[in-house]
Formats: C-alpha cells, sequence, structure tokens
C-alpha cells in the first residue's frame, strides 16, 4: 500500500506524516529508529482502519526537530501539536517503544486527545532490580538482533533502497537513535510511573516474547499504575519491536482492542 | 617551537591478560583491577616526572582528564596541576583541559582554572575539550545531543566569569544562574590562553579560528596518521583568511630518545606495547553515541569530502575502527609513526619533519607512557632535554606565539617555601 505523505511543523520543523486506510482514525507512533520505510504492520492496521503514523521529531522522514527540545515539557507539548497537527485529536492511539512512551504520556496529560491506548513495550521506566538494556551502547552487528528476534527484519527496514545511495540515509538513522538519546538518555527513565495514575484511556500492554530491551517485568508496572482498564498480550517469537517481527498478530490485538 | 611534557597517569599494572579477560579499557573496567595502594606510588612517580620535566627545562608540564579510564588515572587534572603549582616555579602549566558540559555549574571551571592561575603567578593554559563518549556521555552519562550545546554554553559563561567585572545575571539555556561573580580571578588578562583539543572537525577548526583558540590534535597514532588531519586544518585556517602561525596548532606525539637506535627499540618496545595493546583497548558498544558527531562530521566522512581532513579522526569510526586495526605490536607501532624512536639525532631530525610537515608550533611529547617505570621516564625526559630539545627550540623561530601564558615577573612571584615536618625531624 502507497500512504499518503503530509507534513505538521512542529517549533519550525517539518514532521512527516503517513496516512493510508479508510474507517475510524488509529495513530501509531513507531518506536527505536523510526521507519525509514512503510512497514507490512501499517498495511494490517489500515486494512480496517484509517492509519495516521506521524514520525516523531528528528525521526525518519522530518528534520532535525529534537534539536530544539531541551526539557521533558518541551517533548510533551511538540507531541500534542503533533498528533492535534495529523488529526489525531481523540482518536486511538497505539505507540512502540520510544512511540509508546510518549503515547502514554499525552494519554497522561491530556486525556481527551487519546480514546484507547495500546502500547507496545514502551520506554519511560527503570528498574534496576530488572535494568532494560542499553540501546546506545551496543557493538554494531549486536543491533539487529536486540531489536527485533529476527534480525532479518531490522536489517531490510535499515537497509537503504537499491540505487538510492545518498549519504542522507544513514544520517537519517544515526538521527532517529540521538532523538531518542535526547528524551530518554542514559536509562529510559522519564519518571513516566508518576503520570500513568492520570491515563484512564482503556490500555492494551503488548510485549514481544523475545523482548531483549525492556524486561517482561515492566508490564506488570505499566497495569499497575496505570488507571484506566489494562490488559497484557504477549506476542510469541516477537522482539522489542514486536510489530516488525509479527506484524499480523500485533495489528489484529490493536484492532481488537480498539474495536 | 615549544616543547611541552604531557602525562596521561596510566595504571601501570594492567595484567599481560587484560585484553583477553576484560571488554574494555575504559567504562566498566573491572575495579578489582585497581590496587589504591599501587596507586599511591603510581601518582607519587607520576608527579616526580611531571616535576623532573619542568627541572629539565620543558616549556610546559600537560595532564589531562578522563573518567573511569585504567590509561588515565586523572578525573580532575586540576588537583594534579594545583600541586605542580607549587613544585614548579617557570613552566607552564597546560591542562588539557577541563570538559566542560561535565561541570555543574560550569562557573567551577572558572573557578578552579582562577585558582590555578593565581597560586602558579599567571602560568595556566586553559584547555577546553568537549570530551570522549567514553569520558562524557557513559562514565558521566551526559546526553550526546545536548552534549556540544552545553559545552558551548558553558565555555560562554566561563569567558564571561573571568572577564566580567561587575556580577551578573546568566539565563543560558541550559545554565540558569542569578548571581556569577567568581572569586578568584584569573592573573592573567583577559584570561588565561585558551586551547582547543579536538578531533578532526571542520566545525572545531572553524571555532578555534573564529575565537583565535589553539586547536590541539591529541592523536595516539603519531604524525603519519595525524597529517591528514593538520593539513585538513590548516586548509581551513587558509580559506578563512588566517595566518599560518604554527602556535595555532597543538599536536601529541610519543617520543622515546636513547644513545642507539637498537637501544631505543629494546628499552621503549615493553611500555609501548603495553600502551597500544592494553591501554587503548576499548569496547567498541562506547564508541559512537548518536549524536556525539554532528550530522556536518557525518556527512563529510560518508562522502568523503575531506577524507584528506578527516580520514584518520572521524568522530564516529574514530574509535571503532582505530581500535580493530591498530598496531600492538613494536615494529608496526614505530613503523606507522605512532611511537618516535631512536637516538638523539635520529629524533631530532624525525621531530623536526614532524613540526615542519604538520606545521605545529605546540609539540606535546609522551615521554612516559604506558607501563614504563619512572627510572626510564626521567632517563628518556634528560636525554631529550639535552640532547634533543636544543636542536628543535629555534623551529619556527620566526614567528610569535601569542597563545602562550603571561605569568606575572619571576621577581614579584612567591617563593614557596619547601616543606621539613618538625615532628618526624625530632623523631629522627
Amino acid at each position: 500500500m502507497e500512504p499518503k505523505t503530509t507534513t505538521v511543523e512542529i517549533n519550525g520543523f517539518s514532521c512527516r506524516v503517513w496516512t493510508a486506510g479508510s474507517g475510524p482514525k488509529l495513530g501509531f507512533l513507531a518506536g527505536f529508529g523510526g521507519l525509514p520505510k512503510w512497514v507490512p504492520f501499517l498495511d494490517a492496521l489500515a486494512k480496517e482502519r484509517t492509519v495516521i503514523v506521524p514520525s516523531l521529531p528528528g525521526f525518519p522522514g522530518g528534520e532535525r526537530g529534537h534539536a530544539v527540545l531541551d526539557s521533558h515539557l518541551d517533548w510533551l507539548l511538540a507531541l500534542r501539536q503533533l498528533l492535534e497537527g495529523a488529526g489525531l485529536a481523540g482518536a486511538d492511539l497505539a505507540g512502540s517503544s520510544v512511540g509508546g512512551s510518549l503515547a502514554a504520556e499525552v494519554a497522561a496529560l491530556w486525556p481527551a486527545m487519546v480514546k484507547r491506548l495500546a502500547l507496545i513495550a514502551p520506554f519511560g521506566l527503570f528498574d534496576e532490580n530488572d535494568p532494560a538494556t542499553d540501546p546506545w551502547a551496543q557493538r554494531p552487528g549486536d543491533i539487529p538482533g536486540l531489536f527485533c528476534a529476527d534480525p532479518a527484519k531490522w536489517e531490510a527496514l535499515k537497509t537503504e533502497p537499491e540505487g538510492r545511495n545518498s549519504p542522507e540515509w544513514p544520517i537519517e538513522q544515526v538521527r532517529a537513535s540521538e532523538a531518542a538519546a535526547r528524551i530518554f538518555w542514559p536509562l529510559g527513565n522519564t519518571k513516566l510511573e508518576k503520570r500513568l495514575p492520570l491515563i484512564t484511556a482503556p490500555t492494551l500492554l503488548l510485549w514481544g516474547g523475545e523482548d531483549k530491551v525492556m524486561p517482561r517485568s515492566y508490564a506488570d508496572k505499566f497495569a499497575k499504575g496505570i488507571n484506566g482498564k489494562t490488559e497484557i498480550t504477549v506476542i510469541p517469537d516477537a522482539g522489542h519491536l514486536a510489530e516488525l517481527d509479527k506484524p499480523d498478530e500485533v495489528a489484529a490485538a490493536i484492532l481488537d482492542w480498539t474495536k | 617551537m615549544k616543547l611541552m611534557w604531557f602525562h596521561l597517569m596510566p595504571y601501570t599494572e594492567l595484567p599481560d591478560d587484560f585484553r583477553e579477560k576484560n571488554p574494555s579499557v575504559w567504562v566498566d573496567i573491572h575495579s578489582s583491577l585497581f590496587d589504591p595502594r599501587r596507586a599511591h606510588h603510581m601518582y607519587n612517580d607520576f608527579m616526580d616526572e611531571l616535576e623532573f620535566a619542568a627541572e629539565c627545562g620543558f616549556d610546559a608540564i600537560c595532564v589531562n582528564e578522563h573518567h573511569s579510564n585504567g590509561y588515565g588515572l586523572m578525573p580532575s587534572p586540576n588537583l594534579v596541576a594545583s600541586s605542580l603549582a607549587r613544585r614548579t616555579t617557570d613552566t607552564a602549566l597546560c591542562i588539557l583541559g577541563n570538559s566542560l558540559a561535565l561541570y555543574n555549574p560550569p562557573t567551577r571551571v572558572a573557578e578552579e582554572f582562577a585558582m590555578i592561575d593565581c597560586i602558579s603567578g599567571g602560568r595556566l593554559i586553559a584547555g577546553f575539550p568537549v570530551g570522549s563518549p567514553m569520558d562524557t556521555c557513559y562514565a558521566y552519562g551526559q546526553n550526546p545531543s545536548l552534549l556540544r550545546e552545553r559545552y558551548h554554553e558553558a565555555h560562554d559563561l566561563v569567558v564571561k566569569a573571568w572577564t566580567e567585572k561587575d556580577t551578573f545575571t546568566f539565563n543560558g539555556r541550559f545554565n540558569q544562574q542569578r548571581y556569577v561573580n567568581i572569586w578568584p580571578r584569573p592573573i592573567q588578562r583577559p584570561h588565561p590562553p585558551i586551547w582547543i583539543p579536538g578531533g578532526g572537525s571542520v566545525e572545531t577548526w572553524q571555532w578555534c579560528a573564529e575565537m583565535d583558540y589553539v586547536y590541539c590534535y591529541l592523536s595516539y597514532y603519531g604524525y603519519k596518521a595525524g597529517q591528514a588531519t593538520m593539513s585538513g586544518f590548516w586548509d581551513e585556517m587558509k580559506k578563512l583568511g588566517k595566518d599560518m602561525n604554527p602556535y595555532r596548532a597543538g599536536f601529541l606525539q610519543f617520543v622515546g630518545v636513547a644513545e642507539t637506535r637498537e637501544q631505543a627499540m629494546e628499552l621503549y618496545a615493553e611500555p609501548a606495547e603495553y600502551f597500544y595493546g592494553r591501554c587503548l583497548h576499548i569496547d567498541p558498544r562506547f564508541a559512537g553515541p548518536p549524536g556525539y558527531a554532528t550530522e556536518e562530521t557525518q556527512r563529510r566522512g560518508i562522502k568523503g569530502m575531506v577524507s584528506q581532513a578527516a580520514d584518520a579522526s572521524r568522530d564516529t569510526q574514530r574509535y571503532e575502527t582505530k581500535f580493530q586495526t591498530l598496531a600492538r605490536e613494536m615494529d608496526a607501532i614505530v613503523d606507522k609513526g605512532y611511537v618516535i624512536i631512536g637516538s638523539p639525532d635520529e629524533v631530532v631530525e624525525q621531530l623536526t619533519e614532524v613540526a615542519t610537515n604538520l606545521n605545529v608550533g605546540h609539540l606535546m611529547m609522551l615521554l612516559q607512557f604506558g607501563n614504563m617505570k619512572k627510572e626510564l621516564a626521567k632517563y628518556n625526559t634528560k636525554l631529550f632535554a639535552e640532547k634533543v630539545m636544543p636542536r628543535l627550540q629555534h623551529v619556527h623561530s620566526q614567528w610569535e606565539d601569542h597563545w602562550w601564558p603571561q605569568p606575572m615577573a619571576r621577581k614579584e612571584r612567591a617563593a614557596p617555601a619547601s616543606f621539613h615536618p618538625i615532628a618526624q625531624a625530632a623523631a629522627e
């Protein structure tokens, strides 16, 4: 499926927005590294819904919008503008990893912005007895297998399309990692725990059974902290970015939750 | 030219199988390898060596900052420099430097450097590195995406704290202080010379040119690998309309001098192999936090546009590729120019070539490296001072060094009393 591409401008920097499918709106905020390419997971969502995919500041398809976001409040205000600009105010919202954390923040601070929430292994907490892996201190060869149960899934997303060969491609991938670092360095801990009780939206917590980044115990912490109804669903044979490993299963769970 | 004596303060007793049994000399090096009672002797030996270099007439003695690092035992070079300020008289004290973004508030650096400048009578060279990824982002947990912005703001704050006469308010992006008014103030006016140790990034060169600061390329890979970076630097200076004054630049070089080349090979092989084998064993996972290298630097690296300028020093790949292809055997170490060795004649010849080809007026030399013992470090230092230094000092004599400390006149300076413990004397 070929999505429609538009942009939203935040603080003078553009962020890419993809839109595809039809039906009630469903937003998706991508995980660590963002989406340099359209992925099968989005096709699966678009079969039943109008899928709207705003790219976070600094994430692929946009500019260096993260570079003016100095505080957590700056980030959250940017997210609110991004979702409003993408036409997602009041819609169902899904988010993975880094994007999942920000989706939860928006649901906590502005409850009317999010109808139902689906979070895939979100960042934002840290438990020193069960620490999350440091995604920014990895030997290059270890990265694909860290984020996906099937490293080929990560490679496919991150490999530059044939014939492009632009220096901007690798820079865009580093930029996405930098943008995530800007808000989550060094532990991924934004003290989101304090704001979880403000979330009243029904929240689905999805976790890859083979997640090597976010420990499974964090799902329980989210479920315990969130005030709205919650459910934990583990996706077998999926890694941290479960939507890349098991697009159909993750999409089905989200579509079911937001039906 | 200026001949400066640099100490990294490496831990000298890392085990023979260090590289096989440990992932990294930096960041997560295990505490069981550190014996504080042995470190007591190392620190005292190292400070003896620095003081000995000052006695031998080197123009400056240099210290630097590292954290969680088995080859650099100076988390605070300022502590060492303040001691050296009391124990030396005329030598410049070069701190290369304080990684500005690590200090909160950065006025701490302005204060401590001002203290050292006062204690030493105006002999301080103030170095401001951004700091390596290992030191800043990993050991100190700084955000790589904010590091350079914080660094630049901290620089502005420190310089203003040194130069502004009245108490002022600093309303920065990252630092806000209602009352900035440091006591003491530096002796040197408007402030101590500022030197910037950096990699091969064009932005740093441009900034040094704009601010009229000395650019220092502190590589462990010697003059052959450094040629490309220094050429890039000078090309940029030309482009910016700056003169070619070699004192705009500093360069680090390992040196081992002996009576003959054979003897030098024999004497310096062990400490050199210790340094390149154990001290530079760094886990590549700490090499390139995202955002540490600017996009412009990445772009130039990827396109190879300034391969002549940045090839050996691209921030993103600097540590990884370097450490994977590193020469660790003495023949290769010498062949690649990491360490210059030889008889005094041979060392004079090579260093003259280095100073001329790289056009550097400030040559910083590591005459102690790796696990080199004090006796050998002193031998190397003394022989260099007697047989090499006098034959290098005239190089670049047609240029004036505008970036050197301006101390108080000698007769105006205090003469620190020597130390005579009364109780101990009585006991003896």
